[in-house]
């Protein structure tokens, strides 16, 4: 008899503390991928908003006064070679040094660079040599890409040049 | 150290920055502020009333200024830090104002990046050489700095050498280092200085005066005798001629044109020509 109802208060209570063991669930457990199946959407919430929160206070981020970039005007150099157009620091006079003398030239004409660009242009062979140079070259070479039948074609004149003679190819009409 | 030279041209000099366009060729002294010509209109004391208006009164117009040695940015302001007479160039390629700086004469050299140097090679210390350039601190040259050297073929370079080179790290907060290649790797007339001559000091703003193009000194000198002269933007100078006696009279010319009247010049060159 007394025994009944105690059992029974005892499960009771077993079942009660089996149900705040359910809800004290701890947060980390239900974040995990596996437990988020059967969470309610309110709990998911609330998560969420918790998570959100954390990463906003852990979030870190310089206490400065923000930066005036000013871009200024002013550029700061020390050098004098900027300010004064001051030569080349190793000379050479009366052939000591040949070597230091060219190269004594060539520094110091480093100003002047594109006045003298134009002089060195200077072309060795004028376009009309060039073009009589090339004028009696045409017939050799004219001869080395042609067919062995054609070579008969190229003759040697009096000057030893060597012109094709244009064998004029016409249609010619058969006699009947 | 832009702090205390701010507060020191505010209080001597702020109410009275003049204007840069006015004191041109004149002497200026460290902690006098300047005015480019664009900051004049309204700041200047005096520009106000003289210069026309303008339509965009308001927006300063963005005018590029190089501010050479002896000048210094502070903020939007232009400070001198060296006394001496103010230079102005106009810029070669169009756009922006130009170069001002101050010549002012010294004896003490501070490396610039960029500036051909003589140095004196005094210590050698596993793959650098330590230079003295006249400087507060010896500069470094690393020995891959010199034309066709690698790792295996070092250059020959002894302690007491002397080295032409050119910095290419030099400021206030680190050790300058040397090189004597260029860019593309050449040389070009850099390296060890040969054997013989003589070097000497001089003034840097001496050294500038004989660099200067078309400098009258230095095409004299030429036809004096055959010779071979370096010159490092540190002041000092190296010197060969064929004889001892050649060699010193021209250390000796060098030297004392600095003080010289052209016509001065003249008569001690007609007078060496002769002998």
């Amino acid at each position: 008899m007394r025994g009944e109802p105690r059992g029974g208060a005892r499960r009771r209570t077993g079942l009660r503390m089996a149900a705040e063991r359910k809800t004290k669930l701890s947060k980390n457990l239900l974040r995990m991928k596996f437990m988020q199946r059967g969470l309610d959407s309110e709990t998911k919430k609330q998560l969420e908003e918790e998570e959100k929160k954390i990463i906003s206070e852990e979030h870190w981020y310089l206490d400065l006064p923000e930066l005036k970039e000013k871009e200024s005007f002013i550029i700061e150099e020390q050098s004098f070679l900027l300010c004064e157009d001051l030569l080349y620091g190793r000379m050479s006079f009366r052939g000591f040094n040949p070597e230091v003398e060219k190269l004594m030239l060539q520094m110091n004409a480093k100003n002047k660079a594109e006045e003298v660009e134009d002089e060195t242009v200077e072309l060795d062979v004028s376009d009309e040599e060039m073009a009589r140079r090339y004028e009696t070259l045409v017939g050799t070479i004219g001869k080395k890409f042609a067919k062995k039948r054609d070579r008969a074609n190229y003759e040697e004149d009096e000057n030893g040049d060597i012109k094709p003679i244009k064998a004029k190819k016409m249609f010619l009409k058969p006699q009947d | 150290m832009a702090e205390p030279a701010a507060h020191a041209a505010e209080s001597f000099a702020g109410c009275r920055a003049r204007a840069a366009r006015t004191v041109l060729d004149q002497v200026v002294l460290p902690g006098e502020e300047l005015l480019l010509p664009e900051q004049e209109d309204g700041e200047g004391p005096g520009g106000a009333g003289e210069r026309p208006l303008r339509l965009n009164a308001g927006a300063r117009p963005r005018v590029r200024v190089v501010c050479g040695p002896g000048l210094r940015r502070c903020g939007d302001r232009l400070l001198v830090t060296k006394c001496g007479r103010l230079r102005h160039k106009e810029a070669g390629g169009g756009g922006g104002s130009g170069v001002y700086w101050v010549d002012s004469q010294q004896k003490r050299y501070v490396p610039v990046k960029g500036d051909h140097v003589i140095g004196i090679v005094t210590a050698k210390s596993g793959d650098i050489f330590k230079v003295d350039v006249g400087g507060s601190e010896p500069a470094s040259l690393s020995y891959l700095a010199f034309e066709g050297a690698t790792k295996r073929n070092r250059p020959n370079v002894q302690i007491g050498d002397l080295i032409y080179g050119q910095f290419v790290v030099a400021n206030k907060d680190m050790e300058p280092e040397m090189v004597c290649i260029d860019s593309c790797g050449r040389a070009n007339g850099m390296g060890v200085i040969g054997q013989d001559g003589l070097l000497f000091k001089v003034t840097l703003g001496l050294v500038r005066k004989l660099l200067a193009p078309n400098c009258e000194i230095l095409q004299e000198v030429g036809k004096l005798y055959p010779l071979e002269i370096v010159f490092g933007m540190n002041g000092r100078i190296w010197v060969k001629a064929k004889t001892i006696q050649q060699t010193l009279i021209l250390a000796n010319v060098l030297e004392a044109c600095e003080h010289m009247t052209a016509d001065q010049r003249k008569q001690i060159f007609s007078r060496l020509a002769e002998s």
